[in-house]
């Protein structure tokens, strides 16, 4: 084997792969600066484009174990007794944890916290709302992601508000931390109340 | 003024690291000695100018200087003198402060203990060590300056971010960036013997140190901030495939690589093409973290302030280094053949294995992280991969890997009987295997503990058979002693770190057994846990020098006997008005008894309760590997002067 990976000759060209590599790197990290600069590329998500509109439709099965009801399109569908949130989130994900107080948190003061488990296994979310709490009315398994496809989810933890109407009105990709939910979510949350 | 003559010593560095990266390296190419002479004083010159930099910016800190808007944003005069400090290398503009100092402290070590290296290669060494420092200071001194001033200077700071002021985060950044910087001087060594198209075995005995030194120091940076989540972040975990910790993750892969292959250049005159691809490698993944972390480019939690004018400077750095050097490489490295000949089955065999696997490893880990952000700017797919990916992909490469560690110091140079060192490790395997079913005897249905404790005894014991093999404690015991105080301590300093590996391992597996619970409860309730009786005494208010508390007392029974008594705390900090979680932890070494206090209701508190056994034996562990890696660096081979060559011949 140490013959076949450390020819005593080795090939020019197996020589030039790492900077070949660290060229092709080099340009694509540019690229997402550029992106930064002009807003194409954005680590923390791209405005929806479901904004303004009314949230795709989809139909969930209910996370096994959890005694929470299932969540479909039509629980989104206005008229709605007040604003909403819709929070995609899995167990194996750090910043989850960030935000999961600040979930708890409206949860307890009356606002509706709907969940989509994302990509999860269902044992490891139900522990995971075991041991931190669980801020949802609704949630919904979304195993294969192809809700989450739909949404245009970034990545978890990413939140919607929904007016009363069932309109989609803000988008949050990334955890909400103690000033997100101050700066951000709490001002929205009373406009649309 | 103070902050001024700050400014003024980054700028003076900068050119003094200039000056030395153009006259050395043009005196060695010109094999001018006079020239050439000038690198040592010049490194000793700018280690001065930017040590006094270093200083000013902690005086700034120290005495609370709100005309210094780093200072401002960064601390508060009430906070106690060390978090002034941490403070002041706990921002991005002070980090790259620390980070450059710590480069020049390197140069400064190559300068003064670098007498007995041939003149041409210390000087190309400093000289390359001089160009990362000109790029990096002009990095601070364009985009970065860490003096700037405000005025009208408001009455204080505004507090350094409660996470960070902690014992164990005071000591990462500088301990993490020893690691980093520590790769720059590898770096400038295999840059410095391209330039003159050789690698011999005096350059393996220099490169040696240096790659052992940053590794220790790498390893202790990375155990300190997983132990800093495990008890500062109170979610009970220590490693959460963050973007920011594989980026530190990736230079000790690739330098654990390189610390193995430079044996090999060392002892036996091979792979030398290997180790200087590794090399760069690892100063390369180091540059790679410094990009990730400072340039926006992806989604962490721990991801500083950013701008992307420096991501570009700093993709500009890191390309004309990385790319500079590969380039080079892919030009020189032919002239750089291995004389050395060996078998598969052989010590250098067992070495390449390790090598491949880590690098590996190194991939996995590397596309992990970078593939999301890739995936965006190609296809305008957002993904995200998490743990699940990073744990699968991985254990399949530990496995051989652990597996090769015990084998692999028992296999002579050049051709070694596989059979034998099998033979001789019998009773090793058989413990493994025992830990294994044990496991599974006490702790039930759990595959990878019992895996991680077979993979504990595989690598302790194995450590202890490669030490009794070497001093032939079983053929001759009535010479073992006199051989043991014979052994050079790098056979010890190897052997230690690969028991503190499984050391590490042990402490995984613990974790995998950890139980916990969350339980709402009134003062005077209690709950059970892992054979444990919790008790809520009581909640009440406490105050700090910078923050105000709600502590709850936790008394922790065995059998009706108190075992310990655990105060989790919520702390607030009026100057950031942000809240952090203070865990409980009691441990006795076998276990971490850890106690969480979340929100309170209707008289009672919800508190998480974990029981983690083995827990500190994971951070133990690191700090074994480090131990090992410091007796190594204490052999004689290392502290007497390597050998001296003849002037290394101009190149063509």
């Amino acid at each position: 084997m140490s013959d076949a990976a450390f020819p005593k000759r080795p090939r020019r060209w197996m020589l030039y792969a790492p900077v070949g590599l660290a060229a092709a790197a080099g340009v694509g990290f540019y690229a997402m600066l550029q992106g930064l600069r002009d807003g194409s590329y954005n680590p923390r998500g791209v405005p929806s484009v479901l904004l303004g509109r009314p949230a795709p439709d989809f139909t969930l099965p209910a996370l096994e174990g959890v005694d929470l009801p299932a969540l479909t399109a039509e629980d989104l569908r206005g008229p709605l007794p007040g604003p909403v949130l819709v929070n995609f989130w899995a167990s194996w994900c750090a910043p989850c944890i960030i935000e999961h107080p600040q979930l708890m948190r409206l949860s307890r003061e009356g606002v509706a916290v709907y969940g989509v488990n994302y990509k999860d296994r269902m044992a490891e979310a139900g522990a995971f709302l075991k041991r931190h709490g669980n801020p949802y009315r609704r949630l919904g398994r979304d195993e294969p992601g192809r809700t989450a496809i739909d949404w245009g989810v970034y990545g978890v933890p990413e939140t919607y508000l929904l007016d009363r109407q069932g309109m989609i009105r803000w988008r949050w990709a990334g955890p909400i931390t103690t000033d997100t939910l101050e700066s951000e979510l709490r001002p929205l949350l009373r406009r649309f109340a | 003024m103070i902050g001024e003559l700050g400014h003024f010593a980054l700028a003076l560095g900068c050119i003094l690291a200039l000056v030395q990266s153009v006259l050395p390296l043009v005196g060695a190419h010109r094999a001018d000695a006079r020239l050439m002479a000038l690198a040592a004083p010049l490194a000793v010159a700018q280690l001065i100018a930017i040590g006094a930099a270093f200083a000013a910016l902690l005086w700034a800190f120290a005495v609370n200087d709100t005309t210094i808007s780093n200072v401002v944003l960064n601390s508060h005069s009430a906070k106690p003198l060390i978090y002034k400090f941490s403070g002041a290398w706990g921002n991005h503009e002070g980090s790259m402060v620390l980070w450059v100092f710590i480069l020049a402290l390197c140069g400064g070590a190559v300068a003064g203990f670098g007498r007995d290296l041939p003149s041409a290669l210390q000087a190309r060494v400093i000289g390359i060590l001089g160009l990362i420092a000109a790029g990096f200071l002009g990095f601070i001194i364009f985009t970065s300056n860490p003096f700037e001033r405000v005025w009208p200077p408001p009455m204080d700071g505004q507090g350094l971010n409660p996470l960070l002021q902690d014992p164990g985060l005071a000591l990462h950044p500088p301990m993490l960036y020893l690691g980093y910087v520590g790769y720059a001087v590898t770096f400038a060594f295999a840059v410095a013997a391209l330039l003159e198209g050789r690698v011999d075995a005096a350059w393996g005995r220099w490169v040696r140190p240096w790659s052992l030194a940053a590794w220790s120091f790498l390893t202790l940076g990375i155990a300190l901030g997983s132990w800093w989540a495990y008890y500062e972040l109170g979610w009970g975990g220590y490693w959460f495939w963050d973007p920011v910790e594989n980026a530190s993750l990736l230079p000790w892969l690739i330098g654990a690589a390189l610390l193995h292959c430079a044996i090999v250049v060392e002892k036996r005159e091979s792979l030398k093409i290997w180790t200087v691809l590794l090399a760069i490698l690892a100063f390369g993944m180091s540059l790679l973290g410094t990009f990730l972390v400072r340039s926006g480019v992806l989604n962490s939690v721990h991801a500083f302030a950013n701008d992307p004018a420096r991501g570009v400077f700093i993709l500009g750095l890191l390309m004309a280094y990385v790319a500079g050097a590969l380039a080079l490489f892919a030009w020189r490295a032919p002239r750089l053949g291995g004389t050395g000949i060996f078998a598969p089955i052989s010590r250098e065999g067992a070495l390449v294995l390790n090598n491949l696997l880590l690098c590996s490893t190194t991939a996995v880990v590397l596309v992990g992280t970078l593939w999301p952000m890739f995936a965006d700017i190609l296809f305008g797919a957002k993904i995200s991969v998490g743990a699940p990916f990073f744990n699968a992909a991985t254990a399949p490469l530990a496995i051989p890997l652990v597996a090769a560690m015990a084998v692999g110091p028992l296999l002579a140079w050049k051709r070694a009987d596989l059979a034998g060192a099998l033979q001789r490790l019998w009773w090793v395997g058989l413990l493994a295997v025992a830990a294994a079913f044990l496991t599974l005897l006490i702790a039930g249905h759990h595959v990878w503990p019992a895996l991680g404790f077979a993979a504990a005894a595989w690598l302790i014991a194995g450590a202890a058979a490669d030490i009794l093999d070497r001093i032939a404690a079983f053929r001759r015991p009535s010479q073992a002693w006199n051989r043991a105080r014979g052994l050079p301590r790098a056979a010890w300093g190897g052997a230690i770190a690969h028991a503190g590996m499984g050391v590490t391992f042990a402490g995984l597996a613990g974790m995998g057994l950890a139980t916990d619970a969350l339980v709402e409860l009134k003062p005077g309730q209690s709950t059970r846990l892992a054979g444990y009786e919790w008790r809520l005494e009581s909640i009440r208010d406490v105050q700090g020098p910078n923050w105000s508390s709600r502590r709850a007392t936790i008394t922790v029974l065995a059998d009706g006997q108190v075992v310990t008594v655990l105060t989790p705390e919520k702390r607030f900090f009026p100057v950031g008005r942000m809240n952090t979680t203070e865990a409980a932890i009691h441990t006795n070494a076998l276990r971490d008894l850890y106690a969480v206090l979340g929100d309170e209701r209707h008289g009672g508190g919800v508190v998480r309760l974990h029981h983690n056994p083995l827990s500190p034996w994971i951070w133990v562990g690191a700090g074994i590997m480090a131990l090992g890696g410091g007796l190594s660096l204490s052999d004689r081979r290392i502290r007497v002067s390597a050998p001296s060559r003849k002037a290394a011949p101009a190149p063509a």
